[in-house]
């Protein structure tokens, strides 16, 4: 045991001595491996990026609510099915609540009727376009997971009265106002005068799509006055048991039911959708974008891992005299094999913690340059790229460390 | 008498009192070179007691260099008796094989065969780094064989800081420095200018008389009477074996 240590030191020791006395070579053996490892920890950082924007954006929906629509999220085949379902009325999330109210023990919380339309926000000469506004009863607070960076929600007096106030999301209130406070100040809704009583902090975009800061909530009775709820609403339904999303679907659906009084063995004219469903559709995309992603940028450490063994090859024949004389000297094949294996490891190292360091200042750099983009560098993506590393370099350098360890000292020690 | 010898040479090879290390015994090697095969060896027996100042001599595919690797346990006979100090050799695999080699025979090589990028204790080290010696050990013991063969001041050069005589004197602190049972070595003076080579000679007399087993494969005449009995081998087979005289 104790020679086994003596004997990797000394491996080591060599190892080193030899990357040193061959420095351009095992730079440019090294270059490959840290490309490989580049291309690879980029890739994760950029998939954990990915999964990172998955995640917020499916927690901007909220995990305790159940959306209520005429159309499932993720679209269908069988369109012709679904066109001539009624539209969800904002009416039919009172009658929701009703029952909701009946029932005993339910699931559900509160519903909330959302109308939705795309606007322009007009504040004195600045005008913001492709606004979503949103035309909600005051329960809306209740769903929300953001909070109000100032102000606040319009109350149920100024609901019920649809009174012109409205709350802008981070964006548009940032950018007709500078930096002003918008609190108070008029602005034009498609060219209807609202006042400003609160605004949402910063959420960010769902999956890049569409901006959660980019909207306007106003009260659902003057949605009602001024644009036309006749498209249809969405109908938002707040969980009390974000553990029992099933049961409460189902609660959900049967409440629905009753509300569309539809009649048993009657299909659903309405779907009730849910972000663990948006999920599950987008697992499989997640994972395919990973797969390939990790596949390709993999190919390119497998060029480095063959620089490896090549030169390891190279390495072998040009020492084959020193091999035969350690074997002269009393060197086992482990001894020999473990040498050689050092050293492929050894250049993978190197090239492992360039290739780390570089991701490391990329990933620095892309993160000032594009803030919006998704590039996460973590703690185990150290750990998973010196494994790799080292792998590599095991898994290159087996072939011609053991051709090494099998030689005849006769042969070795008569090569020249 | 062994009945292994052959008959008209048993009476001529000299017995010295030690006991014996090396017993070879109708030892033959064949070698496949493509479709033919080679006779290096062709029955030889050989015995080498402890302190014995051997020399092997014989033209070039006299099977001298076969018998050296045989001796020498880098490579195995294909029939006949090998024992070392009473191991059987013969069927002994790789790794049994070198660590026969670390711990019981030295090599000193005509081209030294020193790692270049060490120093001379390093290279003097290697083999004790291979026996399990811990580092203070290592050095304690490669310095005092370094200053032995008269190079205590040379401890930290490395092989291209060293003259071609210094060179052969760290191989053989190299070889000395396990304490083995024997030292072999194979033309130590070849690569050396005559004056050198005396040195070196000079060098193997004085630790044959502090008691090592030498024994020297040579095809120089000067160099192999420096030795107190000569075997001489033709083609594959022991020509004569006798004391120097």
């Amino acid at each position: 045991m104790t020679r086994l240590v003596y004997e990797l030191t000394e491996s080591f020791r060599i190892a080193f001595a030899q990357i040193r006395a061959n420095k351009l070579r095992s730079v440019l053996t090294a270059l490959g491996v840290i490309i490989g490892i580049v291309a690879v920890t980029l890739m994760g950082t950029a998939i954990g990026g990915i999964d990172k924007g998955f995640t917020n954006s499916l927690a901007m929906l909220g995990d305790d609510v159940l959306y209520v629509e005429k159309w499932p999220w993720g679209g269908v085949e069988d369109w012709w099915n679904y066109a001539n379902r009624p539209p969800i009325r904002p009416e039919d999330a009172e009658k929701l609540n009703r029952v909701i109210e009946q029932t005993p023990n339910s699931l559900l919380e509160v519903a909330v009727p959302v109308s939705s339309r795309g606007n322009s926000v007009k504040a004195g000469e600045n005008k913001v376009s492709g606004v979503q506004t949103l035309g909600t009863t005051a329960d809306y607070g209740r769903l929300i997971t953001a909070d109000f960076s100032e102000g606040r929600l319009f109350n149920e007096t100024e609901a019920v009265g649809g009174r012109p106030v409205c709350v802008l999301g981070f964006d548009v209130a940032e950018a007709p106002f500078q930096g002003r406070s918008p609190l108070d100040e008029t602005v034009m809704l498609a060219g209807h005068p609202f006042t400003v009583i609160g605004v949402v902090s910063k959420q960010g975009s769902f999956l890049g799509l569409f901006s959660f800061d980019n909207q306007a909530i106003i009260p659902l009775e003057a949605f009602r006055k001024y644009f036309s709820v006749r498209r249809g609403a969405q109908i938002r339904v707040k969980i009390t048991d974000k553990n029992r999303v099933a049961e409460a679907r189902e609660e959900l659906i049967g409440a629905m039911r009753r509300v569309r009084a539809q009649l048993p063995g009657e299909r659903d004219n309405f779907n009730v959708n849910e972000q663990g469903a948006f999920k599950a559709q987008l697992d499989p995309i997640k994972q395919g974008i990973a797969l390939a992603g990790l596949f390709i940028t993999g190919l390119s450490l497998f060029v480095g891992a063959i620089g490896i063994m090549n030169i390891t090859f190279v390495s072998v024949k040009e020492r084959t005299k020193e091999i035969g004389t350690r074997k002269a000297l009393g060197a086992r094949r482990r001894t020999i094999l473990l040498q050689f294996l050092i050293e492929a490891v050894s250049i993978c190292l190197i090239g492992g913690v360039a290739g780390l360091a570089l991701t490391y200042g990329l990933v620095l750099a892309v993160g000032a340059a594009f803030p919006a983009m998704p590039v996460e560098f973590s703690i185990s993506l150290v750990f998973v790229s010196m494994a790799v590393s080292i792998i590599t370099g095991i898994v290159s350098g087996f072939a011609p460390a053991y051709g090494a360890s099998r030689l005849d000292p006769v042969v070795a020690l008569r090569y020249e | 008498m062994s009945p292994s010898l052959a008959p008209e040479l048993a009476g001529r090879v000299t017995r010295p009192s030690g006991p014996l290390v090396i017993d070879i015994a109708g030892v033959t090697k064949l070698y496949k070179m493509g479709e033919e095969i080679i006779h290096a060896l062709r029955g030889v027996s050989v015995q080498i007691h402890r302190n014995e100042y051997l020399a092997i001599m014989g033209p070039s595919g006299s099977g001298k260099s076969t018998l050296m690797n045989m001796l020498g346990c880098l490579d195995t006979p294909t029939a006949g008796r090998y024992e070392f100090n009473g191991k059987n050799v013969a069927t002994m695999v790789d790794d049994e094989l070198a660590d026969i080699r670390n711990r019981e025979i030295g090599f000193v090589f005509q081209t030294f065969n020193l790692l270049p990028r060490s120093t001379a204790l390093a290279n003097v080290e290697l083999p004790l780094i291979y026996a399990g010696y811990s580092p203070s050990e290592r050095r304690e013991r490669a310095i005092h064989t370094l200053e032995n063969v008269g190079l205590g001041s040379r401890l930290h050069h490395k092989p291209n800081e060293l003259s071609g005589g210094q060179r052969q004197r760290v191989a053989i602190a190299r070889a000395l420095v396990n304490k083995p049972s024997i030292i072999l070595a194979d033309e130590p003076t070849g690569n050396l200018d005559s004056k050198t080579g005396v040195e070196i000679m000079a060098l193997f007399e004085q630790l044959y008389a502090q008691g090592n087993t030498l024994i020297v494969v040579t095809h120089e005449e000067d160099i192999a009477r420096h030795a107190r009995r000569i075997v001489r081998l033709r083609d594959g087979l022991i020509e004569s074996d006798g004391p120097v005289g």
